[in-house]
């Protein structure tokens, strides 16, 4: 059972329910996970429905990616001797 | 970001998603009370903040807006690899391939989102392609231009995607939810894609004289495509787009937030931005800056730029080429 909490939110997994159809399960979604109005919507799918991928090697490698992510850009030096090189001053913050 | 220019929307009524069980159907169009009325508390709906999936139903006028808007961010993320691509074999080093490498398949991977939330709007891949190849839809003026050295490289990653990433912050909040949530994702993958383009364009200013000019000379060749990127002014109460807020800013705003973050930033490096008239009125607290041409956007975004054609030309080979994956694709679950 897919849940969500209000307009425009992504729809996110809050539990399941067991029932014998579809009908069922969304009677019981709905009392269980929209009854004190904490959902606008609701996505009920069957558990076999769903492909799982929980594979490390696939999701977390262990390879240096860094340069995928905004630590992997340290500039400060570089922009110091940059600025240093045409004598600019750090300028001030939101400055013009 | 939007195109002020961009075509008229090419969704025939027979291509329109009719609503999902779901979702209440809509009133047929028509100029009755019903439908007037139901159109209405729409716009009631967005104009208090309200948000539409895709299985809501809406009327065809925000539908079209939408797809129209969405259609050309993907053909712009598509189309927007080419000019990078033909520098991966070039990058300087491993780290920059790597890098470069990782922003053409995060572009890729933001028009295969787009694609889908326009899909999802009733207009077919295949028909978004067809139309995209025909010049019947367009993609962004900045990726018309040649990409002549690896400090265009940099000037493109840093700045083109400043000057994107502007206007996509703001439609982390639009009207139409699938997309609002698809671009808090490319928000988050976009900002990488400025560091590197700034960590690329700072080792060129600590570098050779050589490298210094061929920075100044990038910026020089760009500054241009990059003030018409937004798009001319246009009056914030004529705009349905923002009336639905489908986008949340003008393309002044835009282009006011772009200089007022980038324009420090360039000059500390000693680069001359190529505009005499560019300076920030403390008076209005708005940059003041030459009338960018749009007569060049306007040839440009109709496929006349200079290297419009051959980057069409590169896409409809590529589709050719890779015609038999999709069709082995679409045949397997017929033969299963």
């Amino acid at each position: 059972m897919f849940r969500q909490e209000k307009d425009g939110d992504p729809m996110r997994h809050g539990g399941s329910v067991m029932a014998p159809d579809a009908e069922l399960a969304m009677h019981y979604a709905r009392e269980l996970f929209g009854r004190r109005q904490e959902s606008v919507r609701l996505w009920i799918v069957r558990r076999v429905d769903i492909v799982d991928l929980h594979d490390p090697d696939l999701l977390q490698p262990p390879l240096d990616r860094s340069f995928k992510k905004p630590g992997g850009y340290v500039m400060r030096d570089k922009l110091a001797a940059a600025r240093a090189a045409v004598g600019q001053a750090k300028p001030k913050a939101r400055s013009r | 970001m939007t195109d002020p220019l961009a075509l008229d929307p090419v969704l025939a009524p027979s291509d329109r998603s009719t609503a999902t069980p779901t979702s209440t159907p809509a009133p047929t169009r028509a100029h009755d009370e019903a439908y007037d009325a139901w159109f209405e508390r729409f716009e009631a709906h967005l104009a208090a903040g309200g948000t539409v999936e895709s299985t809501d139903a809406m009327p065809d006028e925000y539908r079209t807006a939408v797809l129209r808007f969405v259609e050309m961010h993907a053909n712009s993320e598509l189309m927007g690899v080419l000019p990078e691509r033909e520098w991966l074999m070039r990058a300087p080093t491993l780290r920059r391939k790597l890098a470069l490498t990782a922003k053409v398949q995060d572009e890729v991977g933001h028009a295969q989102l787009l694609y889908r939330v326009a899909e999802d709007l009733g207009k077919p891949r295949e028909a978004m392609f067809d139309d995209l190849l025909a010049g019947k839809t367009k993609f962004h003026n900045v990726f018309h231009y040649p990409t002549k050295g690896w400090a265009d490289v940099g000037m493109i990653a840093w700045l083109v995607d400043a000057a994107a990433i502007v206007a996509q912050m703001a439609l982390r909040e639009s009207s139409y939810a699938p997309y609002a949530r698809t671009m808090r994702k490319i928000c988050w993958e976009e900002s990488v894609h400025i560091m590197h383009g700034r960590d690329v364009v700072i080792t060129m200013a600590t570098g050779t004289p050589g490298q210094r000019a061929d920075i100044q000379d990038a910026l020089d060749r760009w500054w241009g495509p990059l003030m018409q990127m937004h798009g001319p002014r246009s009056p914030r109460e004529k705009d349905m787009d923002l009336r639905w807020r489908i986008k949340a800013k003008t393309s002044e705003e835009l282009r006011q937030e772009f200089l007022t973050i980038y324009v420090p930033r360039i000059r500390e490096l000693g680069l001359v931005i190529p505009d005499p008239e560019l300076r920030f009125d403390e008076t209005v607290g708005e940059w003041r800056y030459s009338e960018p041409d749009w007569d060049e956007l306007r040839t440009v975004v109709t496929n006349h730029g200079p290297m419009s054609e051959a980057r069409l030309e590169f896409r409809r080979l590529a589709r050719a080429e890779t015609a038999w994956v999709r069709d082995t694709i679409l045949a397997a679950p017929q033969a299963a």
